[in-house]
């Protein structure tokens, strides 16, 4: 991680990648997204609804991972004063919350069709629309304390904070029993069939891709305008 | 109930959130390295 510390040296990285994320992300993500509305039979129990999970679980994935990578950049901002940490915690709040909207927002219309209810205080639910908010409370934070010139310690402290919301999400299904289902997918195996899952690994590759372009198209655009205002900076002073 | 309304309502709802995403994070680059070309070659 110090190896990337250099801006220069990151941007050398950061450029070819930016660009095999996104096109490698954009053929997944619609290959998946296509193969589970057209190639996959529906399921016994929720019939064609099924269907969502390829774009929900991938959401609901993303949703979180931001979170936890605005902690690991909180970390390193807080711990060793990466220099880059700071902007790559600005950087992954608005994928983050955008991911964790369209979980939600998938989540919901799933549920009308299916528990006959676009929305119920379930512990997944609430702790989910938490994250979002979370989010949100980030964003706000974050641009705050970079327009008045601060290096962004209170962002880092809110990140690790809101970090506590993390297993709350994921283990509500097991503390909460309400609503929203247990888990189905783990790291040992799932309890999907297999005729109905293939196209899952395909739209979670390729949203992470996504987001991890958009994450570094974001960290290039706040570089380049930090260059850009110290450059005024130096000019106004001369 | 009809269950294809709501699938696509699902899809189009991450389509168009991910595709306002990509497209303002990338349009937000450009512009910035595009400025600090400017200034480098100045």
């Amino acid at each position: 991680m110090h190896f990337l510390a250099n801006p220069a040296r990151f941007l050398r990285i950061a450029r070819p990648v930016t660009a095999w994320l996104l096109a490698a992300g954009l053929i997944l993500a619609l290959a998946g997204m296509g193969a589970g509305l057209t190639l996959t039979p529906p399921d016994y129990l929720q019939g064609e609804t099924v269907r969502i999970l390829y774009v929900h679980v991938p959401a609901a994935w993303l949703g979180m991972a931001g979170w936890a990578g605005i902690a690991a950049a909180s970390v390193s901002q807080l711990v060793w004063r990466h220099p880059l940490a700071a902007i790559a915690g600005r950087a992954i709040a608005p994928a983050g919350a955008t991911f964790a909207f369209v979980c939600l927002a998938t989540g919901s219309i799933w549920g009308r069709p299916t528990w006959g209810t676009w929305w119920e205080w379930d512990g997944r639910l609430t702790s989910m629309l938490v994250l979002f908010f979370l989010y949100l409370g980030y964003i706000a934070l974050a641009s705050a304390e970079k327009e008045r010139g601060g290096e962004g310690r209170l962002a880092a402290i809110f990140g690790l904070i809101g970090a506590i919301n993390l297993p709350i999400i994921h283990y509500s299904v097991l503390w909460w029993r309400t609503l929203h289902q247990g888990q189905s997918i783990g790291v040992t195996g799932s309890s999907i069939d297999g005729a109905i899952l293939w196209p899952l690994p395909l739209t979670m590759l390729g949203f992470t891709a996504l987001f991890g372009a958009v994450v570094l198209m974001r960290m290039r655009a706040e570089l380049a305008e930090a260059k850009v205002e110290a450059r005024m900076r130096r000019a106004a002073a001369a | 109930m009809n269950p294809w309304p709501f699938v696509i309502a699902a899809y189009a709802v991450t389509l168009i959130a991910v595709a306002v995403l990509t497209l303002w994070a990338h349009g937000s680059m450009r512009r910035a390295e595009a400025a600090a070309d400017k200034l480098n070659r100045k």
